[in-house]
Parts: C-alpha cells; structure tokens; sequence
C-alpha cells in the first residue's frame, strides 16, 4: 500500500545486531513491514558502533537511527526498554514498534509493555493495514486475528520469515545518540562472558526442526536418511528408544521421557510408532510430520501431517526434491 | 533460599486445543495439567533451596476454576506450598494483565528468586516472565541452560542464536529457564501422598489489591479463526506424499 494509506504516522524497528556485527536478517523484514504500514519509519538500536547501521537500515527506508549505545555489559532488556520509554515520556511518541522475535527482542517488548501499562502482541506472522495482527495458534494450522485497543505505541513482536525483505533505495538514516536512564536495580543482569559454539547443526533440544528415526527404518544405515534431511532443514536428528537401545545412534539422539525432551517448531517423525515414552519428549513440537506404514500407529493421532506410508520410499522422494530446490 | 516457581495449568497438550467461539480465547475447560515446560523450574528450584540448605519453593499459579490439579503434580515433586488466583474476572486475561496478578501474588512470598518456563506450551506469548520482573522491580535473566546461586548472586548461563553467555545478577531476581537446564524428577508415591496435604492458598484478584489495574493493558478484540485447524491430515502414500511434506513445510516457512 502507498504511505498515504498508511494506518501509522510514525513506526519504529528494534534493529538487533548478530554476533558477527551484522544487523540480524529480519531487520530487513521488519522495515519492508514497518513501510507498509506506517509514513515515517525509524530505527533504535543498540550496542558499540551502532551508529555504523546507519547507511544498511536507510536502505530499507529507515530514515532516522536512534542509537542507545554501548550497554555496559547490561543484558539488553531494560536499558534498551528504559531508552524507549524516555523517548516516549519526552514526547517522541510512535504509532508502532516492531520487534523481532528473538532471546533479547522478546525481552525488550516485555519490559516496555510493563513499563508503559500497554498490551503487547507476539509471534506475529502478519499484520495489516489496518493494524490487525495475524498469529499462528494450535501448531500453526490455525491464524487468529488480533488488533490492539489499547493505547498507542503498539507493540508488536514478530517472528523472523513472516515478511519478504524489500529494500526502498533510501539513503543513509541520520543518528541520533539516546539515553538509557539509570533503571536501578532491574538493570543488574550482566554478561560476564559470551560464548560463541562452532557447530554444524544445531542442538537437538534447541533445533527448531528435529527430524527423528525409529524402528521402522529397518536397520541402522538407513538412519543416514534422517541426518541427510535434519541438515536439508538446517535441523537437528534424533531417535526413538527402541533404535537407541538397539544400538544403531548414541543416547545423546534418544528423544523421549528417558532423553531428550524437544519442542521445535517442526517435529519429524520417521518411522516411528509413537510410544508414550516417545510422545511425551516431542508432543510439545508446535508441528509434528509423520510417516509411518501402519495407519493405526498412535503418532499418527497426534500428528498435523500424517502420512500413512513407507518411509523407505517416500523420504528419498523428500531429500530429492529439497535438494532440487 | 526461597524460591517461586510460576506454574502454569494447561489442558493436555496432547488433545487437539479450540477457541471459544464468542470470546474467541482458548477455552481452558475440563481436567487441566502441570505444564511440561514448568516441570524444569519446579525441579531446579526444588535443587537450589536443597543445595542452599534451608528455604522452601512456593508456586503461584493463576487459573480458572480453582484448578489444582497441575499444582498438586509440582507439590508431589516437593514444592512446599501454592498461591492460586482464581477469579473469573481473570477469564481471557492477556500477559500483562496476568503479569500483575502474580506479581502480587509472588510478593506475599518475598522470595530471593523468581523462576519460569521461557514460555508456556498452550500460549507461547512469552513476555510474562520479564513483564512481571518489571512490576516488581527486579533484574531478570531469560533463556537459561543452567543456573548457579552463592545466595547473593544468580549465575547464569543464557542461551544465545550463536551459543551461550555467562550471566550474573544481584538478588533478588527473576529467571526464566529452558528444557535444558535439568532433568525433571517424577513425584514418588510418598511425594504424591504428601502433596494432598500441602496447603494451597486461593486468592481472589481483590485480596491482592490489584483490582482497578486488572485487564486495563490490553485488550484483543476481532479474534478470528482465519483458517480451521486441520487436525490430524492423514495421507495415505500413493507416490507423491512426498510433495504434501514439502508444502507444509513450505506454508510454516521452514523451506
């Protein structure tokens, strides 16, 4: 829609940067959003040489960078927080703030939303002209509409993909430095240390996918099956207790009440039966695929995408046609 | 030490959820659990007071229908006690509503530290935990693998996109923790026995003093179901299930 439409005057973005210095890459998401929706879209950012985001975020039609600054080590949510409120109490007011749905921007919207006595609206997936919020509920195979009444700022935060990035030719955004006040004892977590892991996939019970292999793959070489296709979803492999007690992949792989307890955002289950013991270590994924040949297996009951099939034919089927992608 | 576990009750995330269709919030009727995501703070709380030596675990809980019956699970696994608000005032309350509720609530129990589920398993909004760290005044820390206590500090070790970072914190102070930071134990018969007998007080919103502050943060109006739930969509293989994967996949934007 054209910014005469456009249901907010004034948005802003929580422009989060990643570990390497880079801005993450739904700050990009978030600003094609933030222009669709609002007239004037600027940034707060935070951190040492954030200033330098300036000429990335003006690309997406940022035209102003508020720079909170270094933190001091503080962990970013009640500095960042306190920032934006004092903006806010001074009078600079926006309609809108988009936060991405990370460790630290979830936090952030938290601690603003207490401080400024407002609703605060997460895992966004869509939102529209009008301000109406759309959510993914039940797995995601249902989408609520939301819209807050509250008074303005919204705040919304979203998750990362929700939006395709669209940059606006714009030039680079103007800086201004903001002060964090001094939020008392709330602002005591500090980061003593970081520790960046070296890894090729993520971890099990932290991958947003977890692709698992039971009984039904027949023998232990075919479970190279399950890890080709973990690594096609830039996820994690795992494994029923029966497969791990048979020793075909270490303990570390058992998902279950005696392994690992997993809650990805997808669950793929690949011949497995679906035990209770199983069952209760994934049924927490908030979408759960499985491929089994006997229509009676009780992972099917639970399952969003059950297909009643043989997973020696159809998971190659899968890994081709990911790989054709 | 003592320590408040925040609890949550949820219908079993097993049987397939609905909204209720006037309200359009999640209908929380029937027979409601201890959310698997609270079992990891009731379990490290529960190994924090014993490593310090003295103090109790207190849960607070917030649900309809004076349900206890996720509070007597946490109680079972050795929680001392339990501060239940029920009122139907609460009914479709939103996080920050429900942030203040146990905010005063966790204050009857002056605790040194405050532990949560990063988010809980039927509503995922997530913000609660910090929310309520902001009511009251304290420092938080979210995300945690494994947390640490000398008494006067909290160490913490917080999960990150890229790995992890030592954290540490002053108490009192809240921190919410993941499925990571350590295996739940399960209630003993003995535990399940003790349980019943444990006192679990119920409270009114207008015995914590919060009264003209509940449901004036937020208000979500216009809930529509877009799309109903597809329960369970069972295929049958005849050579292309492979392609009904790939654009699931492709409408949860995995791929």
């Amino acid at each position: 829609m054209s910014p005469e439409n456009a249901s907010f005057d004034k948005v802003w973005v929580l422009a989060e940067a990643s570990a390497d210095g880079k801005l993450t890459s739904i700050t990009g998401e978030l600003l094609t959003k933030a222009r669709e929706v609002g007239t004037t879209v600027e940034a707060v950012v935070w951190g040492e040489g954030a200033e330098g985001f300036a000429a990335d975020l003006g690309k997406f039609g940022a035209t102003k960078v508020y720079n909170v600054g270094d933190l001091g080590g503080s962990l970013p949510g009640v500095p960042v927080a306190s920032a934006i409120a004092a903006q806010i109490a001074a009078g600079n007011k926006p309609d809108a703030i988009l936060f991405p749905q990370s460790y630290d921007g979830r936090d952030i919207a938290g601690r603003l939303s207490a401080k400024l006595n407002l609703g605060v609206l997460t895992n966004l997936v869509g939102l529209d002209a009008e301000g109406s919020s759309e959510h993914a509920i039940f797995g995601g195979a249902t989408i609520v509409k939301a819209k807050l009444t509250t008074e303005t700022p919204y705040l919304f935060v979203v998750r990362a993909k929700s939006f395709a990035p669209e940059e606006s030719g714009g030039g680079a955004a103007t800086v201004e430095a903001i002060e964090a006040p001094d939020a008392g004892a709330t602002n005591g977590a500090k980061i003593k240390q970081k520790h960046v892991e070296e890894r090729t996939g993520p971890k099990l019970d932290e991958a947003a996918v977890v692709v698992s292999g039971g009984r039904g793959l027949g023998e232990a070489k075919n479970f190279e099956m399950v890890e080709e296709l973990a690594k096609l979803l830039k996820g994690a492999p795992g494994a029923s207790r029966a497969i791990v007690d048979a020793g075909w992949v270490p303990y570390a792989y058992q998902v279950g009440q005696t392994g690992k307890t997993v809650k990805p955002t997808i669950y793929l289950a690949l011949g497995i039966s679906g035990a209770t013991q199983h069952m209760v270590g994934m049924k927490g994924a908030k979408n759960i695929i499985a491929i089994n040949k006997d229509e009676e297996a009780p992972i099917l009951s639970i399952a969003d995408l059950g297909i009643v099939g043989d997973v020696h034919k159809v998971v190659p089927k899968l890994i081709e046609a990911l790989k054709a992608r | 030490m003592n320590v408040v576990v925040c609890v949550k009750q949820i219908p079993d995330p097993a049987s397939p959820g609905r909204l209720d269709p006037t309200s359009h919030t999640l209908v929380r009727e029937g027979k409601l659990i201890l959310d698997d995501s609270d079992a990891y703070g009731v379990e490290m709380a529960l190994q924090l007071v014993d490593k310090a030596g003295g103090g109790e675990v207190t849960l607070v809980s917030m649900a309809p229908n004076s349900e206890v019956s996720g509070l007597r699970t946490a109680l079972a696994m050795g929680a001392a006690k339990a501060i239940l608000v029920s009122d139907d005032a609460l009914k479709g309350a939103d996080a920050l509503t429900t942030a203040k509720v146990l905010a005063a609530a966790i204050k009857r129990a002056n605790p040194d530290l405050v532990l949560a589920a990063t988010e809980s398993t039927d509503g995922y909004t997530g913000t609660t935990p910090v929310q309520i760290a902001e009511l009251m005044g304290l420092p938080s820390i979210t995300f945690a693998k494994s947390i640490t206590t000398d008494g006067t500090t909290v160490q913490v070790e917080r999960q990150t996109e890229e790995g992890y970072d030592e954290v540490e914190c002053p108490l009192p102070a809240l921190v919410t923790v993941t499925a990571g930071v350590v295996e739940p134990r399960y209630p003993s018969f003995k535990g399940i026995m003790a349980a019943k007998g444990k006192p679990v007080e119920e409270m009114k919103v207008s015995e914590l003093g919060i009264e003209g502050d509940v449901n004036v943060g937020q208000e979500i109006t216009d809930v529509t179901a877009a799309e109903e739930r597809q329960a369970g969509e069972i295929v049958t293989d005849e050579g292309d299930a492979h392609e009904k994967i790939v654009a699931f996949l492709e409408k949860l934007k995995v791929i």
